[in-house]
């Protein structure tokens, strides 16, 4: 197929209707926001800016936040009430449980074992000569797509039952301890899970690195002497100085990463498609809406997503509010 | 209680070749304040910080008593340093900033919050131990920071311009207020600054460093009264020593038509070395209390005011002096109550005696 421009000038209309209707609308905004009084802070002044927003805010989520929550109590077409159905079947359903259980085993090890990862290799290489370019390195995955890195890992976890092994875990299988140790790692129940978060991993503990590396930076460095002065060891001024310094840092990383684990979807949906006990809550949803046809519980899966979030927003929400007081 | 040795002590910066601290030898005695101040640049924090062990010794060595600790770690030492920012840790109280050295190594508890709360009364912190820094005010963090050095008890106090982030009042109050810490403890102290009135006022001896050498060592009063040479002369004292390089005559320094008579000796040691045939100069440096405005007949300096500063008890006029060959500035003090206006031309009559003379090429006192 070739790309006509003359056959696209339909669509090009309607891009250029688009960007005209956006821009009436601001300039519309601020003409509606000049003739209104123009005490600042007034309450007129204030919504004429904000209702424009909360129109866009509410078409884009609000509404569909509450259609959702509505088919989550429907059944599989979307028509018929169940009540709560739905629900009790994720919370008893024995492979919707695995699909819990996965999702926790993703939000509690993904952010642990990578900011481990990042916090120590960011004090390792701290002040080394060859700093950037092990922060080169381990940055690297971050601008991979997901997708992309779960093929590379999947060619890493590769097993073949008959010829030469391509996956690179199972050729080091083969030389450390022969032939016959060779896996099929992504179908070994429940440690497939494991390898699948080593793949995202991988790619947070360079974000992890990158940030931490920035904070521990900005540690002063009297205080780094002070410390020194006052008779610390390597293991105290990690533990004592240094993590302690830079704490707003690792929550803000430990925050950022759990909820990007929560919502995980694409190395599932690449690596495993799922099978072997590997689902997670995002990529059940998924594939209960979209493959499977069940509307109801894919709403509802969409909901719990939802609740679990929202604790970890706020409590970030709220840390940023306190270190706000304390300056 | 401890005495200091740098013997040649040197830092010299990778990849720089003029040391930064040049060969320095200095020895401080048992519970002395020695302070050492100079310009920015000049060394004098490298020299503290090589004390510390924050900074190598790259040649010769550094005692503290019979101990050369030029390779220890800083924690071997038995030093305590108080930063000029202060550098408490953000994430404990008061009480913790205070007690992390004693907590290091093992104190036990009841001895830690005895020693804590003993310093706590000497600094008067009792009712902040539960702080955070951030909570505090700057001098009272000041304080902090020199509690957590007491409770160390430390042979060596360490201080890298403690005062210079206080606003000038409490400054001042604080300046007397470490200076009679300091002789209450007993504990040789070094202290860095900038400021020439702080090392005046606080220093049982004061050392002055220009570009990673040290010029002199001396009580204040000697410091003032004998400069070893130019810098030392210009650096001490404010406002700044009139310093001027002329001609040498045949009975003194020439200064346009007066002439600051000079002995014999001076003459001939000032007129030593590589001058010019018939150039032959010599600097003089007159303290501008050591001049007062007279007349014409007593054979004054004609000098046109430009600026007159007002202190109350004392009023500073400051002035220039026109030659044949250009023109010279001058400070004198005067009384406060009896000063000249500006573009008046008056006469600055040196006190007979208290002239400093320097050599013109190598900058060194002449006596």
């Amino acid at each position: 197929m070739t790309f006509d421009f003359l056959d696209q000038i339909p669509k090009f209309v309607v891009l250029g209707v688009g960007v005209l209707a956006f821009l009436l609308v601001v300039l519309g905004v601020l003409y509606v926001g000049n003739i209104v009084p123009h005490r600042p802070k007034s309450l007129t002044a204030g919504l004429v800016f904000l209702i424009p927003t909360l129109v866009l805010v509410s078409i884009g989520l609000v509404v569909p936040a509450i259609r959702t929550t509505v088919l989550s109590l429907g059944d599989s077409r979307g028509e018929g009430f169940v009540g709560l159905d739905n629900y009790v079947w994720i919370f008893t359903d024995p492979q919707i449980l695995g699909v819990v259980r996965n999702s926790a085993l993703w939000v509690v090890l993904v952010p642990l074992v990578a900011t481990a990862v990042g916090l120590v290799y960011a004090v390792i290489i701290d002040q080394t000569r060859l700093e950037k370019l092990a922060k080169t390195l381990v940055f690297l995955p971050m601008a991979i797509s997901f997708v992309g890195a779960a093929i590379i890992w999947k060619f890493v976890y590769d097993y073949k039952q008959i010829g030469d092994q391509i996956g690179l875990l199972n050729q080091f299988m083969v030389w450390l301890f022969g032939e016959g140790a060779t896996q099929h790692w992504l179908t070994m129940p429940f440690w497939n899970n494991l390898f699948l978060i080593a793949v995202m991993v991988w790619i947070q503990a360079g974000f992890a690195t990158v940030v931490l590396s920035a904070a521990i930076k900005g540690v002063p460095s009297e205080i780094i002497e002070a410390a020194r002065l006052d008779g610390v060891n390597a293991w105290q001024m990690f533990w004592k100085v240094t993590v302690p310094s830079i704490r707003p840092a690792i929550i803000v990383v430990l925050v950022t990463m759990s909820i990007a684990s929560l919502k995980l979807f694409d190395i599932v949906r690449t690596m495993t498609g799922g099978r072997n006990g590997t689902s997670v809550l995002a990529y059940e949803m998924y594939a209960q809406s979209f493959p499977g046809q069940q509307t109801g519980r894919g709403a509802a899966l969409a909901v719990v997503l939802f609740l679990l979030v929202i604790p970890i927003v706020v409590y970030q929400v709220r840390n940023l509010r306190q270190r706000k007081e304390v300056r | 209680m401890a005495t200091v040795t740098y013997k040649g002590a040197s830092r010299i910066y990778p990849g720089t070749k003029k040391p930064a601290v040049d060969k320095l030898d200095l020895e401080i005695t048992d519970g002395e304040f020695l302070v050492l101040v100079g310009p920015s640049g000049c060394g004098k924090s490298t020299s503290l910080r090589m004390l510390a062990g924050l900074e190598e010794v790259d040649e010769g060595s550094i005692f503290i008593n019979d101990t050369d600790v030029s390779n220890l770690p800083p924690k071997s030492r038995d030093i305590a340093m108080v930063f000029q920012n202060y550098a408490l840790y953000p994430h404990m109280t008061v009480f913790d900033n205070m007690a992390f050295a004693l907590k290091l190594r093992r104190t036990p508890k009841n001895v830690i919050r005895e020693k804590v709360a003993e310093a706590a009364k000497l600094l008067d912190l009792e009712d902040y131990l539960d702080r955070k820094p951030k909570a505090l005010s700057g001098g009272q963090r000041q304080r902090v920071a020199m509690g957590r050095a007491i409770v160390r008890q430390p042979q060596v106090f360490l201080m890298d311009e403690p005062l210079s982030n206080l606003d000038a009042k409490l400054r001042v109050q604080t300046r007397s207020q470490i200076a009679s810490l300091q002789k209450r403890l007993g504990v040789t102290t070094v202290y860095v600054t900038h400021d020439q009135v702080e090392a005046m006022t606080m220093g049982h001896r004061v050392a002055v460093m220009k570009d990673g050498l040290l010029q002199q060592v001396d009580t204040p009063r000697t410091l003032y009264d004998k400069p070893s040479n130019v810098f030392v002369a210009g650096f001490m004292g404010s406002p700044a020593m009139n310093i001027k390089t002329v001609p040498l005559g045949e009975d003194g320094a020439k200064f346009g038509d007066v002439i600051v008579p000079l002995s014999r000796e001076r003459r001939e040691i000032a007129a030593a070395g590589d001058f010019d045939k018939g150039k032959t100069e010599v600097t003089i440096g007159i303290r501008p209390e050591d001049c007062k405005l007279g007349t014409e007949a007593d054979g004054g300096i004609a000098v046109e005011v430009d600026l007159v500063e007002e202190l109350g008890s004392d009023a500073y006029v400051y002035g220039h002096a026109v030659y044949s060959d250009g023109t010279e500035r001058f400070v004198i003090r005067c009384d406060g109550r009896n000063m000249p206006r500006l573009g008046d031309v008056v006469h600055l009559v040196p006190e007979v005696g208290r002239e400093h003379v320097f050599h013109a090429i190598t900058g060194d006192r002449i006596e």
